[in-house]
């Protein structure tokens, strides 16, 4: 295995690995400050922020004979021998020269600045700048322009990392942005009538090391400090995009892509990126609510009004309800979770134990969209829509669709149906819902009101993709398990808990548990059984006996 | 001193030198033919090598050694750049060479692109040259319809097209990768090395960049042979064993405080003394020299005391100056301030830099602003340190940027105020009386602007 010494330590690497001298420092333990270089870009080693020493030990006598100036640790890559010296007083010199360079002309407005607290040239500045300030130079003001509908230019915080550029040409394929002009003058900008409008676009301003990129839904919404985030997943489509959803007391303020190699790289799309919105919107279903079959046939139950119902008298409520119905259907929503589907499905065959089990409503908006840099953005707008086939195989209920359901319903197999959904969007118009009018009980389980709703006996709330714990499955078969980024809204149970508590089991709804619960009954879900890595599995992937 | 006969400026004077008829009925175009006709692509590539051919575009590389850097048995294509993006303040050479005598750089070109097996080459002309461009042109022109290009020129099997391309006024497109992002079309940024150009250069493709007066002087070689070329110019020195020597005629561009300015060929190791007295007429209106560029504004300067050090590829760098760069000679008299000639020096190389490097892009516009304010009366001592920390910290030798313009912003500044440190201590205490002698740090936010 080859050997990089770094500061004396010697690491092994892969024999095949092609790693650069920031990433195998990186192995070290060391970080080599950067600016310009992004693993999911090209290298332009134009900041100079990474400038170290290096040399390489000859393999026979063991002597080391270094390169007699700085080099860009993003430029070099390494092999058996190289030695890394990251912390030499020319490094470190060279460091306080760049970080003072960049300051010269940077309007430091960090108290009106977004990026303040997560900032690099603030961190590297704290780290490895100089005390005090040489150049006798004002600096500019900040000047700030639009250079797309979501994102703000702050031009005098720019550093000139093009990383922005790099992006929009090399992985958006859309190459909206440009330098223009020269030398201390140059500035980020778009082509006059070309606005920085694509849907990969909010990523730019996470490549953004500075304030110069800001996103207008972000900007002076929360101090970064103030937030935490959690590891989760986009729910947005059926790619699954690894994310990390920052919040502070419940309420989302922003999400941003979470690396993950085997599904979204380093990128998220901004449909994903900006679709958290519904979380807090006014109009969300709060409670669970009943009321009396009667009016009609045909003509639902529009004359009664629901009444509000305790959670702990849903439980029973809903199970007798059902019982007493006769013979029911479930839609098992693409938004719930498998452990959640797996309990939904436990809880209908516990009450019949013949109930017509299906997948639930499968949004689609147009096609996958892919961009040149390999990110797709899935026409499929739903998160689970394998994992649940898969629950439903493991009930005997495979290949079974919402149009099926639909068909036996009118069919009139069917007494009652219980329809998850939990839906950001509308999904179903009247006549679509009309089919469900003659049914004794209707459980509706939904983040907003639909045309279904009229139909009802039980409306109840879903919960929202940051407010679940468990794992969805992608398109490509990636399990991903979060835990729940945020609480739901007052009165909202977690669709989990209420089937939990549904199947009389004790305690608090443990998705963990239902996680290798259902890894242990069903083949398919072998691969999620224990441990998860943050990156998720394959579910193909088996566990070898 | 004994007289030299040019060579390279044959042309010069010659009525319609530049036509096709003039250049054959001076000998051109006969060696090609016959290269053509009886040698292998490795032999001229041998006898440029022998040569001891040093490129004339400023780092005074080996050419024939470069052309050696091409990947053998490549499929192709092969691509010669020919840089005439000549914006080193002070030179003109190639200017005069592609207006004078196109057709003896196109027989260069042609005779550089067989040896390395290309067959496309272009020319990068500056914005400022349209008379070289029309000339080039018609050159070219003259040589398509004569066979000397296209398609298996004269019956050898070996095809060449010529294109001109255009530059858009940048001093950064005449660093090779510069100019090869701005010939693909890009924002003329230079590109990290490795690779070199030779192995990935214009279009990716293995590509050689080589200097119009570099061409000229291939093409003069095979006319006059390999002896002729050693016979001029400075040998290697024994001693050293990286000093492959200066050979050959080189073009001056004598410009400043003398009497005669222009474009003068001579031996490379002329001194520049002996430039100015001989070729330039001295210095003018009588006055005495206190400095010159020896090579172009980036490679430093020489003081007077240092005139008589030889202008060959070694000489310049003995006195601390860069290197011989493109041999243009600027003469400052005795009335120039040195601070004016360095704030000259910092704004032109303020204006240029690319932007690309955070030690060049910054670097250089700080040290603008920091001569602006000592010619308006307000420097302090300090700001020489630290003008020459700037100097001694920016550019491609100590590894803070992909190119050598930050070198070149550097020199000038070191030279400058090394070599003349007093004549800086004093302007700076007289017209700033008050506060020469602060050193407190600057305090560093005054205005900071809301939105």
């Amino acid at each position: 295995m080859p050997v990089v010494i770094v500061d004396g330590q010697e690491i092994e690497i892969g024999a095949d690995e092609r790693l650069n001298c920031i990433e195998a420092a990186r192995r070290a333990g060391k970080e080599i400050p950067h600016y310009c270089w992004h693993p999911g870009l090209s290298v332009v080693a134009s900041c100079r922020m990474c400038l170290i020493e290096t040399g390489q030990r000859d393999a026979a006598t063991g002597k080391v004979s270094m390169v007699p100036k700085l080099v860009p640790g993003c430029q070099t890559p390494v092999k058996d021998g190289t030695v890394i010296v990251t912390e030499s007083e020319t490094v470190k010199e060279s460091r306080a020269r760049v970080e003072e360079a960049l300051l010269i002309d940077h309007p430091i407005d960090c108290p009106i600045c977004d990026k303040a607290g997560e900032c690099l040239l603030q961190d590297y500045h704290f780290e490895h700048g100089q005390p005090e300030r040489r150049a006798d130079l004002h600096p500019f003001t900040s000047r700030k322009r639009d250079v797309g509908p979501t994102i703000s230019l702050f031009v005098d915080r720019c550093i000139m990392c093009t990383r922005c550029v790099r992006f929009t040409r090399e992985v958006s394929g859309t190459g909206e942005l440009m330098v223009t002009n020269r030398g201390a003058k140059e500035e980020i900008d778009v082509f006059p009538g070309f606005p920085l409008d694509n849907k990969l676009a909010g990523n730019v301003v996470d490549l953004c090391p500075v304030g110069a990129l800001g996103d207008k839904d972000f900007l002076y919404s929360q101090r970064v400090w103030f937030m935490k985030r959690e590891a989760n997943v986009c729910g947005g489509c059926a790619a699954g995009c690894s994310i990390w959803t920052e919040q502070n007391q419940d309420t989302v303020y922003r999400l941003k892509p979470r690396e993950n190699p085997h599904v979204n790289t380093w990128w998220m799309c901004d449909d994903g990126r900006y679709g958290w919105h519904h979380l807090h919107d006014e109009s969300r279903i709060l409670d669970a609510q009943h009321r009396a079959a009667g009016g009609g046939e045909g003509n639902g139950h529009a004359e009664t009004a629901f009444q509000p119902v305790e959670w702990a008298d849903v439980v029973t409520r809903l199970r007798a309800d059902l019982e007493k119905a006769g013979r029911l259907a479930v839609a098992v929503s693409p938004m719930l979770t498998v452990e959640e589907a797996w309990l939904l499905c436990g809880v209908a065959r516990s009450i019949d134990s013949s109930a017509f089990l299906a997948l639930g409503y499968v949004p689609v908006e147009g096609n996958d969209e892919s961009f040149p840099g390999g990110f797709t953005i899935r026409g499929e707008k739903c998160p689970n829509r394998k994992g649940v086939e898969e629950v439903l195989a493991a009930f005997g209920a495979s290949g079974k669709t919402w149009c099926d359901l639909v068909a036996h319903i009118a069919a009139g197999h069917a007494d009652a149906a219980w329809i998850t959904a939990g839906y950001p969007k509308a999904w179903i118009d009247e006549p679509a819902a009309a089919a469900f009018a003659g049914l004794c009980c209707l459980v509706v389980q939904d983040l907003f009101d639909s045309p279904l709703m009229a139909h009802a006996t039980w409306r109840l709330p879903a919960a929202g993709f940051a407010e679940r714990a468990g794992t969805w499955v992608n398109i490509a078969h990636r399990a991903q398990s979060f835990r729940q980024a945020i609480r739901p809204p007052a009165g909202v149970w977690p669709e989990g808990r209420l089937f939990w508590n549904m199947l009389g089991r004790r305690g608090l709804y443990n998705p963990t548990a239902v996680r290798n619960e259902v890894a242990e009954s069903s083949a398919a879900f072998a691969a999620i059984g224990g441990e998860m890595p943050a990156t998720g599995v394959d579910l193909r992937v088996r566990q070898l006996a | 001193m004994t007289p030299f006969k040019p060579v390279l400026l044959e042309a010069v004077g010659v009525p319609e030198g530049y036509t096709l008829a003039s250049y054959r009925s001076r000998g051109g175009y006969a060696p090609l033919e016959k290269i053509l006709r009886e040698k292998q692509p490795l032999d001229v590539v041998e006898m440029v090598k022998s040569s001891g051919l040093r490129g004339r575009g400023g780092a005074g590389f080996s050419t024939g050694l470069k052309w050696t850097f091409l990947p053998k048995d490549h499929p192709g294509p092969i691509y010669l750049c020919v840089n005439a993006d000549e914006s080193e303040p002070g030179t003109f050479n190639n200017r005069l060479l592609m207006e004078d005598d196109p057709h003896q750089v196109i027989e260069g070109i042609i005779l550089s692109s067989f040896a390395t097996r290309a067959t496309t080459a272009y020319i990068y002309v500056r914005y400022e040259y349209p008379e070289s461009w029309k000339r080039l042109q018609a050159a070219i022109d003259e040589c398509y319809a004569a066979g000397l290009l296209g398609k298996n020129i004269l019956g050898s099997g070996f095809s060449l097209d010529i294109y001109l391309h255009r530059g858009a006024a940048a001093y950064i497109c005449g660093e090779e990768t510069g100019l090869i992002e701005s010939l693909e079309g890009k924002r003329a940024w230079p590109r990290i090395k490795p690779p070199f150009p030779a192995i990935e250069g214009v279009f990716r493709k293995p590509t050689v960049v080589n200097n119009i007066e570099t061409m000229a002087c291939v093409a003069q070689i095979a006319r006059r042979g390999v002896e002729w070329f050693k016979s001029i110019g400075v040998p290697a020195n024994p001693n050293n064993p990286r000093d492959p020597g200066s050979y050959g005629p080189k073009l001056y561009c004598l410009s400043g405080h003398v009497e005669k300015p222009g474009c003068y060929e001579a031996p490379l190791g002329i001194t520049l003394r002996e430039l100015v007295d001989h070729y330039g007429g001295g210095v003018w209106k009588g006055r005495k020299a206190k400095a010159a560029i020896p090579g172009g504004i980036s490679m430093g300067l020489f003081t007077e005391a240092e005139f008589d050090t030889p202008l060959d590829f070694a000489g310049p760098g003995r006195v601390g100056c860069l290197g011989l760069g493109t041999a243009a000679v600027v003469v400052l008299d005795e009335t120039v301030r040195m601070v004016d000639f360095l704030y000259n020096s910092c704004r032109f190389f303020a204006h240029e830099s690319c932007g690309q490097c955070t030690p060049c892009r910054e670097g250089t516009s700080w040290s603008l602003r920091m001569l602006e304010r000592i010619r308006a009366g307000k420097g302090r001592l300090k700001d020489l340190d630290l003008l020459l920390e700037l100097g001694n910290t920016m550019g491609m030798m100590p590894g803070s940027t992909i190119c050598g313009l930050a070198d070149g912003a550097a020199w000038p500044i070191k030279n400058a105020i090394n070599k003349f440190r007093d004549e800086f201590e004093d302007t700076i205490k007289r017209t700033n009386p008050e506060g020469w002698m602060v050193t407190d740090p600057v305090p560093a936010l005054a205005i900071v602007g809301a939105h």
